[in-house]
């Protein structure tokens, strides 16, 4: 669970919607294999991700994201970060035209500067046009959100971009252009989150450049940077004695990526993928990594570790991460804290920092 | 010192019990009902706010179209377009055995504060069919078609359900209206140019049932003012009954070294003790009363306004607080009297209760000029007077006038039946009236005030059914109606019913904007039906001719009298222009603005408005039900029969007033007890006027008798007093007060069988104020009577 099954702050209809958190799957055993109780798919180990239609949506599954972020410099000289999600959840497995849809949407977009968060919703039913995805050519949408796929004849269809989202106080469009191949977390996609093996299937595209411009209250921008994007679906939420996760995705200045998360509880678990210039990954398994909060910050109540200590002893890396803004807090209906940062130590480069749970 | 001067004030409660019954039962009373009326008006408020937070309407703009349908594609393309609007479908239907508003809401989209029903409950349960309604509406659906759970949140008479099970239920694919969440992006595409075709309407619009409802409240108000001011007549006859019996206490405290301060402040004190126990009393006694009245008010404000109100009650501390505020308030101004008196009187004045006899010549000067000055003001009022205000304060002058008149009046007449009357007993017993009028007079107010308001809603009420009666005769005239699913089915109606029924008249409408008010255009097809039947105000020549003709529009009697319309003005449609009024037509009960023009040019102008009704001219209508029952499986609830429809209405307008009815029954209770407190405490006090007579050779029987006599001589003149004014003030409320509220103007009748048996009730009751002290005076025996010689006084 890379990201996505997010623990609720607010509505308390959103959680029973977004969580529904099924008890029995501790219970189940055999990391969840088959079809779980409600009749939702559930992820296998082995099966093999097929291209462009994995793009799509998978209704079959409770769960589902398509979730962009970019870490940007403006041409007045100021690190930005952007962050763009589109949340599927389905009250029941399968589709169903107009209302009778039971797909739910929901959409997030973050603009982060040193001095300012902000932070939008939307909310959609399937079934009727307010919000989906289509694999091929692509296109993802939420109202007058968008991600929208140019690819050229012989290239994935994920490779070249458009991406805009709109709130009160903000909007940007960024055009996001692959510069190296998909890379599929875990086991050839196959992402295990927790001892007991609930898993996802994850994939990446974390090579994009990106160039575009952001509307902020004090006025445009324009920027250029590098992108990153995740897609992840599954039907098994965190275990119960997981409590939340913290989540990076680092890309450094050699030009390798990384991408690592642990997962807060009774019994810790770490994942994570070291990935080179040219796409070839590497798993990391549980314990590899060592996650080691290093100052707090207070926001809404709650004390967050928005700076951290990372460790891999085996790939000699050990690195501490800078929020390029602490108060980077998605206060929304399922609220979390998600922002760009900047690391140094062994290794140097930008990145993104999600934390849930706290 | 002050404790036992205290002690010795109280001490004539003691010994007068009756008298501290009358004094807190009156100061309760008037509570109640006044708390009571309160309480019924802030219940109804506050059910306006929950109807108005459930759409957030109060807050939030909304976009409707004029035909009432909303494409769904609408809300598609304001969504991609990155408007955050919020789709509703809302309707009346049936179900189970309640008619009741349907509303379909979008939980995902819906601003903040529209779905406090479905805090912590199942988002997919209700997707996939669970409802909300109020716990009263449950109830009243009794036999639950469908998972509805019951939810304080929900309007009475509303039903909430997901937006595509509305579309379901109503077989529709179409909206009613789109809610705009208050705060949009920035930079959006204008819904001019998004959306033309449909309105935008402001938060304060299609909110109006405060607004709409305040004449009704403002009625209930002025009821239980009245009724209160009635309750304090009584307060203040025996708080000045009291002050006059304990005169000679009075003295003997002050001789016995009393400051004149401490005696006025125990009085006070006193006072504010009966204050609150009677206070709180009347707060549980109207806390009762409202919440036996609430499902009537709540029937009344449906039936009239639509309002969603529901039967219960809820308490409101603040309420108690403020009907507290009132008892004590009112205490204070009806023993102001006494206590101002006390101070001014002279430490050795007489301890005679002569006092009031000796002053009233004067009182009574100043009491006609005041009566003729709030005549004048009465008068000045009718003439000039404009606003519903206007019309209560005319209201309130008119019975004022009267109610000061009443001593002068009644003192003339007994005047004259004294010079007209033969023998010496005849004679006594006319001066001696005379002679009690001042001690009696307020009393005799009150019943007069109670007497003229009874007349007064009763005629207006009486009046109001009869017009209604013939009204609905005439507008009721097709003897089936039917309500289509869909506009397919509707055409395919009309094309069955076309060669079965003599005339198939569709209604048609959309809402708009008239002279500045929330309206509704109505088509009309060219017919009989129509021609014969419809009574019309003020309409020119030919005027159906020219309305089949599209020369002009017809307006009902509520938008032409709040706009001041006459036949010849002219009337700017939206989407027409300007075009001429040919006339009025009554439409009672409806409390919106209505337009009627010819059906083609209506269907030029909305091609898409869907016909929401097809009424049916037909001899034999229980075959043609049959036939439509049967080709297009028609539930009951679409197709009414022409008796149907009147017994509902009818219904609708019994329960209309039963409040009124309650509330004048209680009125009029409350004056028959201040009559009684009045002749209880002077019976007392008579003993010295009555006793020669006995020792002049009448048996007490007979003085009993002539006691009750003249208790009815004087109820009767207060009654035929009240006669005239209860008609001046039904005139009042037909032609101003329903004006100014309903926008109608009825025709006064006159219904002498009410008047009778008023009468009779009148009667009644002050026979049954006077019985107690004429039985005592008959039972009293000689011992009493002989005292009277031997005792100083």
């Amino acid at each position: 669970m890379g990201r996505g099954g997010l623990r609720q702050r607010g509505c308390i209809w959103l959680l029973a919607l977004l969580l529904a958190l099924p008890a029995p799957l501790m219970g189940q055993g055999f990391a969840g294999l088959g079809a779980d109780a409600e009749g939702f798919a559930v992820p296998e180990r082995g099966r093999a991700l097929d291209f462009p239609t994995d793009h799509g949506p998978h209704p079959d599954y409770r769960i589902e994201w398509w979730y962009l972020t970019a870490t940007l410099t403006g041409a007045d000289g100021q690190d930005y970060g952007v962050q763009w999600t589109l949340f599927r959840s389905a009250l029941a497995p399968g589709e169903a035209e107009g209302w009778a849809s039971p797909q739910v949407w929901m959409g997030h977009a973050g603009l982060t500067s040193a001095t300012g968060h902000f932070a939008a919703e939307r909310f959609a039913r399937g079934g009727i046009g307010q919000a989906g995805v289509t694999a091929s050519p692509f296109h993802a949408h939420i109202d007058d959100w968008h991600m929208t796929g140019h690819a050229r004849p012989g290239e994935d269809v994920l490779d070249r971009l458009e991406l805009h989202a709109r709130g009160s106080e903000f909007h940007y469009t960024l055009e996001f252009t692959a510069e190296g191949p998909l890379v599929l977390q875990g086991d050839q996609g196959y992402s295990v989150k927790s001892p007991e093996g609930q898993a996802s299937y994850y994939y990446s595209q974390p090579f994009y450049t990106v160039s575009g411009m952001l509307h902020l209250p004090d006025g445009p921008v324009e920027v250029s940077g590098q992108g990153w994007l995740d897609r992840e679906w599954s039907s098994q939420p965190l275990s119960p004695q997981q409590l939340g996760w913290d989540w990076v995705s680092l890309i450094f200045d050699d030009g390798h990526r990384m991408m690592g998360f642990q997962v807060r509880g009774r019994e810790g678990f770490t994942a994570g993928t070291w990935i080179t210039p040219d796409g070839t990954p590497t798993p990391l398994p549980d314990g590899a990594l060592r996650f080691t909060p290093l100052a707090r910050t207070r926001i809404n109540g709650r004390d967050v570790p928005t700076s951290w200590q990372i460790d891999w002893p085996e790939g000699g890396l050990s690195i501490t991460t800078e929020p390029l803004n602490p108060s980077a807090w998605m206060d929304l209906s399922v609220s979390y804290w998600e922002g760009p940062l900047r690391f140094t130590g062994t290794h140097e480069g930008r990145g993104y920092l999600e934390m849930t749970g706290y | 010192m002050t404790r036992a001067a205290l002690a010795a004030l109280l001490s004539h409660w003691a010994r007068n019990k009756l008298q501290l019954a009358m004094l807190l039962a009156g100061l309760a009373l008037a509570t109640a009902l006044w708390s009571g009326v309160q309480a019924l008006n802030a219940e109804a408020r506050s059910a306006y706010a929950t109807a108005e937070a459930l759409l957030s309407e109060g807050a939030t703009a909304r976009l409707d179209h004029p035909s009432g349908q909303i494409a769904q594609e609408s809300f598609g393309a304001l969504r991609r377009a990155g408007w955050l609007v919020s789709p509703v479908l809302e309707a009346r239907v049936t179900l189970g055995d309640a008619r009741v508003t349907l509303i379909g809401i979008e939980p995902l989209t819906a601003p903040p504060g529209a779905g406090p029903a479905l805090a912590a409950e199942d988002l997919a349960a209700f997707f996939s069919g669970r409802g909300f309604a109020h716990p009263q509406t449950l109830r009243e659906i009794r036999d639950v078609p469908r998972e509805i759970r019951p939810s304080e949140a929900v309007p009475v008479g509303t039903v909430l359900v997901d937006i595509g099970q509305a579309q379901a239920i109503l077989q529709s694919d179409h909206l009613t209206s789109l809610t705009l969440a208050q705060t949009q992006p920035e930079g959006l595409r204008p819904l001019e140019t998004l959306v033309p075709e449909l309105r935008l309407l402001s938060p304060g619009e299609g909110a109006e049932l405060a607004g709409l409802t305040d004449s009704f409240h403002l009625n209930l108000t002025a009821f239980g003012l009245l009724a209160f001011a009635v309750g304090l007549f009584i307060v203040h006859s025996a708080v000045g009954l009291a002050f006059e019996q304990r005169r000679a206490m009075f003295r003997t405290l002050r001789a016995l070294g009393l400051p004149l301060r401490t005696l006025t402040a125990c009085l006070a004190t006193e006072l504010l003790l009966m204050a609150l126990v009677a206070g709180a009393a009347g707060l549980v006694l109207g806390y009762a009363l409202a919440a036996l009245l609430m499902p009537d008010v709540a029937l009344t404000l449906r039936g009239l306004y639509g309002a969603p109100v529901p039967g219960a009650l809820q308490f409101n501390p603040l309420w108690a607080l403020a009907g507290l505020g009132m008892a004590l308030g009112g205490t204070a101004l009806a023993g102001a009297q006494a206590l101002w008196r006390l101070w001014h009187l002279p430490p050795l004045a007489p301890a005679q209760p002569r006092a009031w006899a000796h002053a009233s010549a004067r009182g009574m000067r100043v009491q006609s000029a005041l009566a003729g000055a709030l005549a004048l003001l009465a008068i000045i009022l009718a003439v000039y007077g404009t606003g519903l205000l206007a019309g209560f304060l005319l209201l309130a002058a008119t019975l004022l006038a009267a109610a000061l008149a009443v001593p002068l009046v009644l003192t003339t007449v007994l005047r004259l039946a004294e010079r007209a009357a033969r023998g010496p007993l005849a004679e006594w017993f006319w001066a001696d009236s005379r002679q009690n009028l001042p001690r009696l007079s307020l009393a005799l107010m009150a019943l007069m005030l109670a007497l003229a308001a009874n007349i007064g809603v009763g005629t207006m009420v009486a009046s109001f059914r009869a017009t209604f009666i013939d009204w609905l005769d005439l507008r009721l005239v097709a003897e089936v109606n039917v309500i289509p699913r869909s506009q397919d089915e509707a055409r395919a109606l009309e094309a069955f019913l076309a060669p079965r029924a003599d005339a198939v008249l569709p209604m048609l409408r959309v809402e708009a904007q008239l002279s500045g008010q929330p309206a509704q255009i109505y088509a009309m097809k060219d017919h009989a039906t129509f021609r014969d039947n419809w009574p019309l105000i003020d309409p020119v020549p030919q005027v159906w001719d020219r309305l089949a003709a599209a020369e002009g529009v017809l307006v009902n009697e509520q938008l032409y009298r709040r706009s001041g319309l006459r036949a010849g003005d002219e009337l700017d449609l939206p989407q027409i222009g300007p075009m001429p009024v040919l006339g009025a037509y009554p439409d009672y009960g409806n409390p919106l603005a209505q337009a009627v023009i010819t059906l083609p040019r209506f269907s030029e102008i909305w091609p898409e408005a869907p016909i929401r009704q097809l009424a049916i001219r037909t001899e034999d209508a229980p075959t043609l039900i049959a036939a439509l029952q049967d080709e297009f499986g028609l539930s009951a609830a679409q197709i009414t029969d022409q008796a149907q429809a009147k017994e509902i209405s009818l219904a609708i307008f019994e329960r209309t007033f039963v409040i009124t009815r309650a509330l004048n029954l209680l009125t009029l209770s409350v004056a028959a007890l201040a009559l009684f407190a009045a002749l209880v405490t002077l019976a007392g006090m008579r003993l010295a006027q009555l006793a020669p007579l006995w020792a002049l050779g009448l048996t007490p029987r007979q003085l009993a008798g002539l006691e009750l006599t003249r208790a009815l001589v004087m109820g009767g003149l207060t009654m035929l007093l009240a006669l005239p004014v209860g008609l001046v003030l039904a005139q009042v409320l037909l032609a101003v007060i329903n004006v100014q509220a309903f926008g109608w103007r009825l025709p006064l009748q006159v219904f002498p069988g009410d008047w009778a048996r008023l009468g009779l009730w009148a009667a009644l009751a002050v026979l049954a104020a006077a019985s107690l002290p004429a039985l005592r005076l008959w039972r009293q025996g000689p011992a009493q009577l002989l005292r009277v010689f031997a005792h100083e006084r």
